[in-house]
């Protein structure tokens, strides 16, 4: 036992916190612990000794049992295959896994994350020169990782120097060497199609970026009220059942993003198997591919070791970055939050610290900041524009969100969408609370709206969210005295807020047209309940009763309108506000022919 | 087996012992210990250190003398034995027969801490599973694969709810082989009579198999009890290609003895004391449930939960939530007015409902009806609200129409016999009774075929 010889013996397991005395070993680096050769990592050195939390079950590992060092610290592969695959919270191949050893995970297995059979056609980027001078991130050249994603070769981010070779075009497998720089050490490095990074470094970029546009989600209550940008951060906290997985699952569908990265996190299988069923069907709206062609999967799901599960957000920001990297657009959910922070209270626990709110360690709250700050659009290393957009979700234990979860990303976001248990029990979904969600980015999203949709967004909103309002202080004036204490334009007031409730913030991420609804249909929804609010109020004014234009069969119809067309057929919903204009203008004329006669 | 015998005991308190001087002790192991009157208990190694290892014994360590205890490190985790003879018997909470006859012999015997099922293994959970029960079958459909805990309260009647569902479940579609897998933890003698007289009476009890720990059973052995049902419900599952329905009672036993165990080792308590992992620990539990591709078979899980003072936000119920997908949950008010079984439709939700019903499972209105009755239940209760505030006699026509549907929802359509097995077809025509006291036009989540067809006004 020595510092040459990097190998040691466990002193005590404590369920997947392991002590061990591994001479010369450092802080965050991997080791291999116990005959089974379970993967740990050094998270603490104290006098002789040093902690280890082990990514696998301890069950069956003794004291006495040698323990070795990797010399490494927790690191993912970058290179091309990762789309459309399943990885657990170390980027170990979940498939790969399953085909080689059945339906449960096994311990110790030792597998790399991408396959090195597979055939790549690379084409090397015509300024790769051999002599050339390369900075980091460089881009060396692609392969066409799925149909519709080119996939860069990056100079990995820390390598920079004099390009000597670089292979032709042409069929390699990921160990092939393509190419040899000269690098500010004097020596020469082989260039392959991949290369690791620690997942705990944030991937340098030139610069933050601060060119901004909407993260579109096709998710009305979300784009038109409460909108994101790429590059945001986001979060969506919410009692058990209240929708938080089905939002992301919503903007894993259909964002106009050009890379998804699911992390589940702590969360059900199920809900990783019905990504991987569905996904392969579903045909992204914007290109008409396979949605698995630009989606990831990072799995620890609930059952899953939890010291894997603390790792796991960052093997998936570290992958989103490294597709940014390639100029793409990446969104990255992280489903849950609480989860992770969890596995770092258990850590946290088991070292004896301190605990300070609901049993949470002191870095709790600047821990989850360091996390979202890995979201951002920049100006990456070779030039290019990319983005991080990261949502996640919050559970809040009996969904009060005063815990320290939901308190400190709370201050960290700039985009919150709350569920509130009301809303979901009463079945309105999304369950997105329009009086305590917020977002930091109208303006920057009233820009685009202006320019690509229409200039009245901005102003449609503010008067949907108004009625909203007035229909909370009246329905409390109800609830106190009864229905009848309202005027008939208070009651028109009640029916134009639940225009705006049925007719465009419900949307039902089950019905095949109304699951994705295009900025225009948004604004076409939006525009049709409150041009009935407008001409129905007028009417009131005239003197037509409330009753009357309650029973209007438009009402109903105006409701359903979100379901009947697609996102294509807007003329249809440009026709049917017509009508509806046509059917008021009716009504008045009925209304002023009876007033007549009533003279 | 290498069976290393050690007399080092050194302190014993709340269902853990202590054992100094016993190196090399894998982290895990199984142990048996025989104590001054040589009376054997199970235990297992819950920390190991060189000089100290930490035992939780399942027997608890009452009226332990450490002078005299023997322990054994048996080289093995704690496992049991498995063959289809488990259906029809009865057994403690760690397999040991109860019912009197010889143990299962069986070459296959297996951890009871399984392993994760690979989240690439899984198929998602499809296909409808009919309780007879309308509130559940018609609004919170259960499915192969799913896990829908039952959420109660104390006096609430659970025990006769779960019972009915064991009797009644099945498969609509095959005459595949389902299963019960039955395991109660902490319950009282009667209500473990209760479950045995009324599996045996209905004839069902050949097809279920059961693990009782008793309420004056030690708590440490409720740890083993789920783990111990869902090992062999994985073999049943798994191997022998059943359906398997399995129902954990009650929870809220199997967590205060995971508090109790977690405060005797001196772990960092979060909410109400529980500790921190309590969550990941349910989870392994719950999660064991579920479809593996390309095995015939599934397990679907139906845990008890009662809620301490009917709190549906205490720790058990509300960690129990976020892990399974739904919930079923009872309400004191409809068992006060004599509602049986007194499901409250607004909180209870089956996340997996849409992927077991509809044209190809139970019928094509069967999604757009249950949708419908929430859209109208829920603006039935606020109208019940406003009534008791303005008065009934205060409300418009409308209003009181309302008011006439929750009542026969509640009565009719909630409310059933505790013998009566309802199809899910007797269910859907029960619903449209219901949905027929309102006019076509105000379904508005019902298509206009469905409506024509099953409406009443529509069909004369
Ligand atoms: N937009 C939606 N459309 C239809 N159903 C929804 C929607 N959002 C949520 N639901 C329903 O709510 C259930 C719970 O949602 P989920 O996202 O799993 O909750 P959470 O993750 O907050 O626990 C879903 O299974 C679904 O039945
Ligand atoms: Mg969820």
């Amino acid at each position: 036992m020595n510092e040459n010889t990097g190998r040691g013996i466990i002193r005590e397991i404590n369920g997947p916190i392991v002590t061990i005395r591994l001479p010369g070993v450092r802080s965050g680096e991997q080791v291999r612990i116990g005959e089974m050769g379970l993967v740990g990592e050094a998270i603490a050195l104290i006098g002789e000794d040093a902690v280890v939390q082990v990514y696998e079950s301890t069950e069956g590992v003794r004291p006495g049992e040698p323990v070795e060092r990797l010399g490494w610290p927790l690191s993912v592969e970058l290179g091309p295959g990762l789309l459309g695959g399943i990885f657990d919270g170390v980027q170990r191949p979940l498939e790969e896994i399953y085909l080689n050893s059945g339906d449960h995970i096994p311990r110790g297995v030792v597998l790399p994350a991408l396959n090195r059979e597979k055939i790549w056609h690379f084409v090397p980027s015509p300024e790769c020169t051999s002599g050339s001078e390369l900075a980091a991130g460089a881009v060396l050249g692609s392969v066409r990782e799925t149909e519709r994603i080119e996939h860069r070769i990056l100079l990995p981010p820390e390598r920079h120097g004099t390009l000597l070779e670089l292979a032709p075009e042409g069929d390699y497998r990921l160990e092939d060497p393509i190419g040899r720089i000269r690098g500010a050490d004097g020596r020469s490095h082989k260039l392959k199609l991949y290369h690791r990074w620690p997942v705990r470094n944030p991937r340098p970029y030139r610069r933050r970026d601060n060119s901004i546009v909407p993260l579109i989600t096709g998710q009305r209550i979300i784009d038109t009220f409460f909108p994101l940008i790429k590059g945001g951060k986001a979060a969506v906290p919410g009692p058990f059942g209240a929708g938080k997985t089905v939002v992301q699952h919503q903007i894993a569908r259909w964002s106009n993003a050009d890379i998804v990265i699911f992390v589940g996190c702590g969360e059900r299988g199920n809900e990783l198997a019905d990504v991987l069923e569905t996904f392969p069907q579903l045909l992204d709206p914007l290109t008409g591919r396979s949605l698995m062609e630009r989606t990831l999967l990072v799995a620890n799901t609930s059952n899953m070791p939890v010291v894997a599960r603390e790792a796991s957000i960052y093997v998936g920001l570290t992958m989103a970055e490294y597709y940014r990297d390639q100029g793409y657009d990446v969104v990255m959910l992280a489903d849950s939050t609480s989860r992770w922070a969890e596995a770092l209270r258990e850590v946290s626990g088991r070292l004896g610290q301190m605990p300070v709110e609901d049993g949470y360690p002191a870095y709790l709250a600047s821990r989850l900041a360091a996390v979202y700050e890995r979201a951002g659009r920049v100006e990456t290393q070779s030039g290019d524009k990319g983005s991080v957009t990261l949502i996640g979700t919050v559970s809040p234990p009996g969904g009060d969100f005063s815990e320290p979860v939901t308190a400190h990303t709370k201050e960290i976001i700039q985009t919150y969408w709350a569920l509130s248990k009301e809303l979901a029990d009463a079945r309105h979904y999304p369950a997105i609370d329009w009086v305590s969600s917020f977002s930091g980015h109208i303006g920057v999203a009233a820009e685009w709206w202006h320019e690509k949709v229409g200039k009245k967004w901005e102003q449609r909103r503010a008067k949907a969210l108004a009625l909203l309002s007035r229909d909370a202080e009246l329905s409390r004036i109800v609830n106190l005295v009864g229905p009848e204490a309202l005027s008939g334009a208070q009651r028109w007031e009640l029916e134009g807020a639940a225009l705006i409730k049925e007719g465009v913030l419900q949307q039902s991420a089950l019905d095949p047209i109304d699951t994705f609804s295009s900025p225009e249909k948004q604004y076409l929804l939006l525009k049709m309940m409150l041009t009935i609010y407008q001409k129905g109020a007028d009417l009131i004014e005239l003197g037509v009763p409330v009753q009357e234009l309650r029973e209007l069969p438009m009402l109903d119809k105006a409701k359903r309108a979100k379901q009947l067309f697609n996102s294509e057929q807007t003329e249809k919903l440009i026709e049917l506000n017509e009508e509806f204009i046509q059917e008021f203008e009716d009504v008045r004329i009925e209304y002023a022919k009876f007033k007549e006669h009533g003279k | 087996m290498s069976a290393k015998e050690y007399r080092t005991a050194r302190s014993a308190r709340g269902g853990l012992l202590v054992v100094e001087k016993a190196p090399g002790i894998a982290f895990g192991d199984r142990v048996l210990i025989r104590d001054h009157r040589g009376r054997k208990r199970n235990g297992l190694v819950i920390r190991s250190a060189g000089n100290s290892t930490l035992i939780q014994v399942y027997e608890g360590t009452d009226d332990l003398d450490l002078e005299s205890t023997w322990v054994r490190f048996l080289d093995q985790p704690l496992e049991i034995s498995l063959s289809p003879e488990l259906l029809g018997r009865i057994f403690n909470g760690i397999g040991d027969a109860r019912d009197g006859r010889p143990p299962i012999v069986s070459s296959i015997r297996r951890n009871i801490n399984g392993s994760a099922i690979n989240p690439a293994a899984r198929t998602y959970p499809r296909k409808f599973i009919q309780t007879g029960i309308s509130a559940i079958d018609g609004l919170n459909s259960l499915v192969r694969g799913q896990k829908l805990p039952l959420f109660s309260g104390s006096g609430l009647p659970h025990n006769r709810l779960t019972a009915q569902i064991v009797r009644q479940a099945r498969l609509v579609d095959e005459e595949s082989s389902f299963s019960i897998v039955f395991a109660a933890m902490g319950v009282s003698h009667s209500d473990a009579r209760f479950f045995e007289e009324d599996f045996a009476s209905s004839g069902v009890l050949g097809n279920v198999v059961m693990f009782i720990n008793l309420a004056d059973d030690p708590p440490v052995e409720r740890l083993a009890v789920p783990r111990v049902a869902l090992t062999a419900a994985e073999y049943l599952a798994f191997d022998q290609d059943r359906h398997v329905l399995v129902i954990l009672t009650d929870m809220t036993n199997y967590a205060e003895a995971l508090r109790e165990v977690a405060t005797a080792k001196g772990d960092v308590p979060s909410r109400k004391g529980y500790p921190g992992y309590l969550y990941s620990d349910m989870a392994e539990i719950y999660e064991r449930s579920g479809r593996i591709r390309d095995r015939h078979g599934s397990i679907t899980l139906l845990p008890v939960v009662s809620m301490p003072s009917d709190d549906i936000t205490h720790p058990i119920p509300d960690l129990t939530g976020y892990i399974t997908e739904g919930q079923i949950v009872l309400s004191r008010e409809l068992h006060n007015q004599g509602i049986y079984p007194p499901v409250h439709i607004s909180p209870s939700l089956s996340r997996l409902m849409k992927d077991g019903i509809g044209r190809d499972d139970t019928r094509s209105d069967h999604p757009s009806v249950a949708s419908q009755l929430y859209a109208l239940y829920a603006r039935a209760l606020e109208t019940r609200n406003l009534a008791s505030i303005v008065g009934a006699d205060e409300l418009s026509g409308q209003d009181r129409r309302y008011l006439e549907f929750a009542e026969k929802f509640d009565r009719y359509f909630v409310g059933q016999g505790e013998d009566e097995d309802r199809s899910i077809i007797e269910t859907l025509n029960l619903a449209w009774d219901l949905l027929s006291m309102f006019p076509k036009q105000a379904l508005t989540r019902i298509s206009e075929t469905d409506i024509a067809k099953y409406h009443h006004s529509g069909k004369d």
